[in-house]
């Protein structure tokens, strides 16, 4: 037991402090029940509340940039799926369309609306599953995590079918998609898609107005507008604060300005905020999967002539990017008319949500530090790459 | 690369040369030797499942043959005094446990001819091995129901392993505990350590002896019986901070600081909640407050205190405070695993872990088995035909439907935060304790009538709307809008 | 602007209201297949679909896995696979010429993260993505590194795991071989009437 003077405190000194204060100081992490991975952090405790917190990550880097740099395009699109493993198709998207921008490669009509179908089920399954882990993270013993896992697991069959696989899809390619759509999977599809708000109905049932719930998010992790744009947040949890920046929106990438959705706004910033956001959300990615089921187009799903291999896109630069669930997902890629990308950057929206989590945290309690950290909804194999 | 090592030895694909190809086929022959896959055949869906219908029940029914095997066995050795006293137990099942023992005790007296003070040992004896074998079995039989009620509400299985229905699963459990290394940290205060999971379970089992299982069967009938309960609760505090500080963890110190916390607070509406019901009856005796709650109004409604205005509130007061003093769900902030870990369990592993587990579980039954005792009146059935179910039978029922509601509350709600726990047990629960007390007292003078049930109503309800009012002003109803865009 | 709205009765009712959720959940775990989609595992086991996939597998055609192999050793999936899982020598003949066909094939299981790149690289249709899942030994290496005699495995078992890939990589193999049988015909036919006018 060691109780320490806050001048000790971290590796790194960021230490400070009244100085006669005894003070908890409390690794939480690599291996702790809720830190959704491999996540560390270093809290300095006065009782339970929270007067200091120093994040440590890398713990599960894998040189993902500097391997893409050494092999060939196609290579890397398998390694995407591995950023955030929730959302590998969204990766892939991303990855694709800066390849595509870099190379200039047309994309089939039928294949858009595919990869618009498949972003969208990702979304679902994303913000699915982080209502659970959220719930978790409160201590709810993983009913609603079961709930959540229960119903993401049509959408897994549905990847599985489709891609062959549940969770590294590893399925669009540059012009197109891998393989055109086994029989009987649209109707497949349709059926999940029809069955989805019954499971957001008892969802909200479940959650919405629990009072312990209620309690536990409300004003905890609370991020004004201001400081969420000036620290670069991106996707639901800046939209909790009331920031209207929906990349699909404001990009209108790909085919998104076909489909009418809306994109719901929190005010408060707050845990119950990023909680709602992101219930609404999966309405409205209901609302873009059912247009964009019933207006797919038939043709080709790849671009009939484009190099699979060696694929060397001319001198230059592009930087592209996604609203991936989990917010502003980005390829910066940098050719130089080689088989291999000159540079190859990601921009992880988990990364930057989670600069915050010190400024969300101060004040609180130690159980709010778990919430908060939930409600950003990080993964770690995107935050360490 | 694969087996670079090897590629030394191995030829090269523009070197190659005759000579070369005994070494070539060596290298071949090491590695194609382990074990080959077979391919599979075509996917079973949904085979039958190992542990069938048909074996379960062939299972179930060896075990009920043994048994009335045992019990013929038994029936025809035994000699006829007791057989005697066995029809007897039968015919007036109500008392069966006490004409049980009396019966042996008089065989003894008689044919064994021992002393009046042995008798009173072997009768201290077995009530105590009766209970205690009585509620490790019921510990047993929860942990399994515990797991396979939560699993259903979390649309799982739940175990299903060992034995059919996953039936052995808490032996298999046990077996464990039992053989599992038990680490004690380095830095622990070893004594402390060693102690805490032992005060933890001496009291729970303590209080097991006062409480009323049926008529006449009270283990110790105590005139102070409810007061004895408390004061024994209160020790588990005691054991938790121990087994906090003795750790020698972080983790383990916080879950025990929230613990005190916790408890104390959660001491304050219980007792209240309790003290409604002994003024009621003027008496701290659980067999005198039972055997008020007897007889039906109406012919058919129990005169239990739970269906009364101040009884259903005063009830839901104990029935919250018990969980928070056998830190359940959604008060189990010692053990807190989203964010402590464990808790003041995080050192604990193998028997002392299991010790813990069990304390726990029986402090829970006690409790549950307080709360049926105080409002669910005991061992009387709810409705007078019902009466010819012996009386211990309902009482146990009673307290299995309490054990169960707290596992149905904890799939279902998260976790409270500290603070909130705090605030909630000081600005809530105690004054609506305050306000039970008052509707007992308005009730006992107004008598159970419609002028009864307003004003203690009135008393009860007004309280509860202005103390939570304080929740929805401070955590106001939310709308969301939607982008222009 | 649509307002989303939310009416709380009375303190406490979120909670019985997610107890009725919960509830519900309990009881409809007894018949409803939806709510309880757990699978026993080793006893029961849902059906795979076509697509999926596991580890790659050499096809051969035939009986023969030797002289059967597709596989021509060209490495190409040896450089594409973005794990560096597989690894090729080509086999040689007596007078050390370099064959068109593997002398060893060894795919790195440990490493491989089944993305199928080398199956969709192939220009052959020799190596294909298996399905079967159960990979687990207890040996890292001699195990765990599938050699060319447990990768081949023939085109009848490709037909079983993926009916509808290996009917159309068949026909499509079959045009081709008929295609280059007409050309080759043609050239001889050529040929006969160029030897014929020569003469």
């Amino acid at each position: 037991m060691r109780l320490v003077e806050p001048e000790g405190f971290g590796a790194n000194g960021v230490g400070g402090g009244d100085g006669d204060e005894r003070l908890l100081e409390l690794s939480m992490g690599p291996q702790h029940p809720s830190t959704h991975g491999v996540f560390r952090m270093n809290v300095v405790l006065d009782g339970e509340t929270v007067v200091r917190l120093q994040p440590v990550f890398g713990y599960l880097h894998r040189n993902h940039e500097k391997i893409a740099e050494s092999q060939s395009y196609l290579a890397s699109i398998p390694y995407t799926d591995r950023l955030d493993y929730f959302c590998s198709l969204s990766n892939n998207w991303a990855y694709v369309r800066a390849v595509e921008t870099l190379a200039g490669i047309p994309v089939p009509e039928r294949a858009e609306y595919i990869r618009v179908i498949l972003a969208e089920l990702t979304r679902l399954q994303n913000h699915t599953v982080f209502l659970g882990f959220l719930l978790g993270d409160m201590g709810g013993w993983g009913t609603a995590l079961m709930y959540a896992f229960r119903q993401r697991e049509e959408i897994l069959d549905l990847f599985e079918a489709l891609t062959g696989s549940r969770m590294m899809c590893n399925y669009m390619r540059f012009g197109g998609c891998r393989c055109e759509l086994p029989s009987g999977w649209m109707e497949q599809a349709r059926a999940v898609v029809a069955g989805y708000p019954a499971f957001l109905d008892e969802m909200e049932q479940l959650l919405v107005e629990n009072e312990i719930l209620v309690a536990r998010t409300q004003g905890v992790g609370v991020v004004s507008a201001e400081k969420a744009v000036n620290a670069g947040l991106t996707g639901p949890i800046l939209r909790a604060a009331g920031v209207d920046y929906d990349i699909r929106k404001v990009d209108r990438y790909g085919i998104y300005d076909r489909f009418s959705y809306r994109v719901p706004l929190g005010e408060h910033g707050d845990t119950y905020d990023r909680m709602m956001i992101r219930l609404l959300e999966m309405r409205e990615s209901l609302k873009i999967l059912q247009q964009a089921m019933a207006d797919l187009p038939e043709g080709p799903i790849l671009h009939s002539d484009v190099q699979v291999r060696n694929l060397c896109p001319p001198e230059g630069e592009a930087y592209c990017r996604v609203e991936a669930p989990k917010g502003e997902l980005g390829f910066y890629l940098i050719s130089d008319n080689t088989a291999r990308p000159y540079r190859y950057r990601i921009r992880p929206p988990s990364l930057i949500n989670l600069t915050l989590l010190e400024e969300m945290s101060l004040g609180m309690k130690i159980a709010d530090v778990m919430v908060i950290l939930g409600s950003i909804d990080i993964v770690l194999g995107e935050v360490d790459r | 690369m694969i087996r670079k090592a090897e590629d030394s030895e191995c030829p090269q694909p523009g070197t190659c040369s005759p000579a070369r190809a005994a070494v070539e086929d060596r290298c071949l022959a090491g590695i194609g030797s382990s074990r080959v896959y077979p391919a599979r055949r075509s996917l079973p869906q949904r085979e039958e499942s190992r542990l069938g219908g048909m074996r379960q029940g062939m299972l179930v029914g060896t075990v009920v043959l043994v048994l009335l095997a045992a019990a013929a066995v038994l029936y025809t050795i035994a000699p006829e005094s007791l057989t005697a006293v066995a029809w007897d137990a039968m015919r007036n099942p109500d008392q069966a446990p006490v004409l049980l023992k009396h019966g042996f005790l008089d065989y003894l007296a008689t044919a064994w001819g021992l002393s009046p003070t042995a008798i009173e040992h072997v009768s201290i004896q077995i009530t105590i091995s009766s209970l205690l074998a009585f509620f490790c079995l019921l510990f047993a039989l929860t942990s399994l129901v515990e797991r396979k009620v939560f699993a259903r509400i979390q649309n799982r299985y739940g175990p299903n392993r060992v034995g059919p229905w996953g039936l052995f699963q808490p032996i298999a459990d046990g077996i464990k505990m039992l053989t599992k290394e038990d680490i004690v940290p380095r830095n622990a205060d070893k004594v402390v350590h060693l102690l805490a999971p032992v005060v933890m379970l001496v009291p729970a089992l303590i209080v097991l002896a006062i409480l009323p299982y049926g008529p006449g069967m009270v283990p110790i009938e105590l005139e102070v019986g409810i007061l004895l309960f408390f004061a024994l609760g209160a020790v588990t505090e005691v054991a938790v901070f121990m087994a906090g500080w003795g750790s020698s963890n972080k983790y383990s110190l916080l879950g025990a600081m929230r613990a005190i916390a916790q408890m104390i607070s959660y001491e304050m509406p219980l007792i209240l909640a309790a003290i409604a019901v002994v003024m009621m009856t003027g008496s701290l005796s659980p067999v005198a407050i039972v055997e008020s709650q007897e007889g039906y109004s109406m012919g058919f409604v129990p005169d239990w205190f739970v269906l009364t205005p101040w009884g259903i509130v005063g009830f839901i007061i104990f029935f919250i405070a018990a969980q928070a003093e056998s830190n359940r769900s959604p008060f189990d902030l010692p053990e807190g695993e989203s964010e402590l870990v464990a808790g003041h369990l995080t050192e604990y592993s193998g028997f002392k872990y299991a010790v813990f587990f069990m304390a726990e579980y029986i402090g829970l039954f006690a409790i549950s088995g307080l709360a049926a005792t105080l409002f669910l009146g005991g061992w009387h059935a709810p409705l007078p035909v019902l009466d010819f179910i012996p009386g211990y039978v309902w009482f146990i029922v009673k307290l299995y439907a309490l054990v169960l509601l707290a596992i149905w509350i904890r799939g279902t709600v998260p976790r409270i935060r500290g603070d909130q726990l705090m605030g909630f047990a000081w600005k809530f629960m105690t004054p609506m304790g305050f306000a039970t007390i008052a509707a007992a007292a308005t009730w006992h003078y107004a008598g159970p009538g419609p002028v009864g049930w307003l004003i203690a109503g009135a008393l009860v309800l007004i309280p509860f709307l202005l103390l939570s009012r304080v929740f929805s002003t401070r955590y106001p109803v939310r709308t969301y809008r939607y982008s222009e865009r | 602007m649509k307002l989303l709205k939310h009416i709380r009765f009375l303190p406490g009712s979120g909670i019985l209201k997610g107890m009725l959720v919960t509830a519900r959940n309990l009881i409809g775990s007894y018949y409803d297949p939806r709510r309880l989609r757990t699978v026993r595992y080793p006893e029961e086991r849902l059906p795979l679909p076509e697509n999926s996939r596991s580890v790659p597998f050499l096809v051969y055609d035939g009986d023969d896995a030797e002289t059967g192999l597709r596989c021509v050793a060209c490495h190409i999936c040896e450089t594409e696979c973005p794990a560096r899982a597989i690894h090729i020598v080509n086999a040689c003949d007596k007078r050390g010429k370099v064959l068109k066909r593997p002398h060893r094939f060894e795919i790195d299981i440990s490493a491989c993260m089944g993305c199928q790149i080398c199956s969709e690289v192939c220009p052959f249709d020799a190596i294909m993505m298996d399905n079967a899942y159960n990979h687990a030994a207890f040996e890292r290496f001699d195990s765990l590194t599938l050699t060319r005699e447990r990768l081949a495995k023939p085109n009848a078992y490709f037909h079983r795991i993926k009916p509808t890939e290996a009917a159309e990589i068949d026909s499509r193999l079959a045009a081709d071989r008929s295609r280059m049988e007409e050309r080759r015909r043609k050239k001889e036919a050529a040929n006969a009437t160029h030897n014929e006018s020569a003469r």
